[in-house]
């Protein structure tokens, strides 16, 4: 087993080191490169920028910059923001607590509330509650999520107004600017963005849920657990619950890379000061050192991700052999 | 074989029922921009952000444009984005899965691992700098069109159809068809395409009709975060970023170009279900 996790660990180093040159070269290929942002600033002449360039030692040789900066980034050096003038490494630190506490809070309901609907819809597979609950995964899957979360702000925003005469719910931020800390601000902040979320991974979730279920159901062990006259309760929760979980440990590897996206999205909407927002904004500003941090953060999370998928899986599953 | 798929597809009566809605949204993206009385572009100041009527049924935008005209003259490019990119991605990632599957060992194992390198940074991301790309050029024959976006989606979504076509790739290989068709000196493209790939063209089938309705929404969701299509040209996804700004005092705006975006997507979603069924071989009746 600790062979089996070692050397996965080594084999992700080559994908993480060939994922680095790419961003390193993809973000050299926009114009201006790591300048973009003093390009359009009329203080900045021509003459500033050629300096600029050698003082940063831009007109090095591609592989000498890419080994330059790479070293620098694993000494924890990730560049100055071109708009803040503060290390993109403080920036990034400050903004990914945010995105986490919305992203896990998403998570964990889309869990525990896809959890037992999967179970009940394959379980009674075909009945009405079957179908109610596959359209409304399918649903989930069909929708952009940017457009539920305008619809969410149409509605519990502009429409439907608070007792007090304000609108319901906060149609954006984190918490009421000025105002002291409060659980309640802080939690009707929370409710539309993390609603967002949830919904945007439920659909997903239900249909894993329902399939890895269904599959269990038609194994030989459920059919001798029945024969041997066990309660069809018992039955579900001793034998098919335990390995119908296992798909789940899947889909929470794959959804790494779409929380990133549905991050993006939802923080722009309800202006979260999220890594999302903050990821989008850099494109918007040509913040290069932000933009590339964020690039290479997210993808060594998602390699990460990835190994721990595939190692909890393999405790999980005996049949899993390390070989 | 193309009247059994048929039989059993009306069957599924979700499936029936979506493709009958893409069918009445295609109809009407084609006819309703031809005979109309309303120019989907132009301005009408006097009559900005109506609520729907009997002259506008869906309302007005911003621009006082008829938004019922306007969402099927958008539907035209959506539906052309969603189409196009799918047709990129599916050629793509069958010919990748298929080459990776088919040959194996280290083609299979380099080109698998570019597979695992593309789904390692996260496709928003990546969507987002390329589309950035194309508008620092500031060219407006290859920025803020549809054609551009359509490449990027395309060549950025393959991957998992790649890893789809290799599994099927996999276990068809082994079988004794292709054994023969071996044995009879058959060459491997003409193994490929004339045995393996008609054999596994169900689950490329199913996933073409997935991957259109994703496009769709990726689509939407560029031109919504303002790196899409460009204003005038209007798609679903820069309808609802206009109507952002708006919608909490003309909520029409943004309410029905996100449901013809919704209904197109569900249909396609349930015309990829009931194909599944359809084309399973297995599938007991």
């Amino acid at each position: 087993m600790t062979q089996y996790i070692l050397r996965r660990i080594i084999q992700a180093i080559p994908l993480l080191l060939v994922i680095s040159f790419s961003v390193f070269l993809l973000m050299n290929l926009i114009p201006g490169g790591p300048l973009a942002a003093y390009e359009n600033n009329p203080n900045i002449t021509p003459e500033d920028l050629a300096r600029l360039k050698t003082e940063l030692g831009l007109d090095a040789p591609i592989h000498v910059r890419y080994w330059n900066w790479l070293t620098a980034v694993v000494r924890g050096d990730w560049g100055i923001s071109q708009i803040t003038r503060r290390p993109a490494l403080t920036e990034i630190a400050e903004k990914l607590p945010n995105t986490l506490y919305l992203s896990l809070i998403a998570f964990f309901f889309a869990l525990i509330i896809s959890l037992p609907i999967g179970i009940i819809s394959a379980t009674r597979q075909y009945s009405w509650f079957d179908h109610f609950a596959t359209t409304v995964a399918f649903i989930g899957q069909s929708m952009p999520v940017f457009w539920f979360g305008l619809v969410l702000i149409i509605i519990f925003n502009a429409t439907l107004k608070h007792p007090n005469g304000g609108p319901f719910l906060p149609g954006g931020g984190m918490f009421t600017i000025g105002a002291d800390f409060s659980l309640d601000d802080r939690l009707s902040h929370l409710i539309l963005p993390a609603s967002v979320l949830t919904f945007f991974s439920l659909g997903t979730h239900i249909r894993y849920m329902r399939a890895g279920m269904l599959d269990v159901l038609h194994q030989d062990y459920i059919r001798t657990a029945y024969a041997k006259g066990q309660h069809e309760r018992a039955v579900l929760l001793n034998h098919a619950l335990k390995n119908s979980v296992l798909p789940l440990v899947t889909i929470i590897g794959l959804e790494i890379p779409g929380l990133f996206a549905g991050a993006v999205i939802t923080e722009t909407i309800f202006s979260w000061p999220g890594m999302g927002r903050l990821f989008f904004n850099s494109i918007e500003r040509g913040d290069y050192a932000v933009m590339m941090g964020i690039l290479m953060m997210s993808a060594t999370l998602i390699v990460a991700f990835g190994l721990i998928t595939d190692i909890v899986y393999a405790f999980l599953d005996p049949r899993i052999r390390f070989d | 074989m193309r009247a059994m798929v048929w039989r059993r597809f009306r069957k599924h009566k979700p499936a029936l029922i979506g493709l009958i809605v893409i069918a009445t949204f295609i109809a009407l993206c084609i006819a309703v921009p031809l005979i109309t009385n309303y120019d989907p572009g132009k301005t009408h100041l006097d009559i900005m952000r109506e609520a729907p009527t009997a002259a506008h049924i869906f309302g007005t935008d911003e621009l006082g444009r008829d938004m019922f005209v306007r969402l099927w003259d958008g539907g035209r490019i959506s539906i052309l984005i969603g189409v196009a990119t799918m047709l990129i991605a599916i050629t793509i990632g069958t010919l990748i899965g298929a080459i990776a599957g088919f040959y194996g060992g280290n083609i299979d194992n380099i080109l698998m691992r570019f597979t695992d390198f593309m789904l390692s940074i996260p496709q928003l991301f990546l969507l987002l700098i390329f589309a950035q790309l194309l508008r620092s050029t500031n060219n407006p024959a290859i920025s803020g069109g549809p054609m551009p976006i359509i490449l990027i989606i395309g060549v950025l979504v393959w991957p998992p159809v790649a890893r789809l076509v290799r599994g099927q790739f996999l276990s068809l290989k082994a079988k004794e068809f292709v054994e023969a068709a071996k044995m009879s000196g058959a060459r491997n493209f003409r193994i490929i395409l004339r045995h393996v790939l008609p054999n596994a063209a169900s689950p490329i089938i199913v996933a073409a009709t997935l991957r259109v309705g994703a496009a769709i929404i990726t689509e939407s969701t560029l031109s919504f975060l303002g790196f899409g299509v460009q204003p005038p040209t209007a798609t679903w996804g820069n309808m609802l970023k206009n109507a952002q700004a708006q919608m909490t005092y003309a909520p029409w705006t943004a309410i029905f170009p996100g449901l013809a975006i919704l209904f197109t997507v569900l249909s396609l979603n349930y015309i990829g279900d009931g194909l599944r069924d359809a084309l399973d071989p297995h599938h007991v009746e």
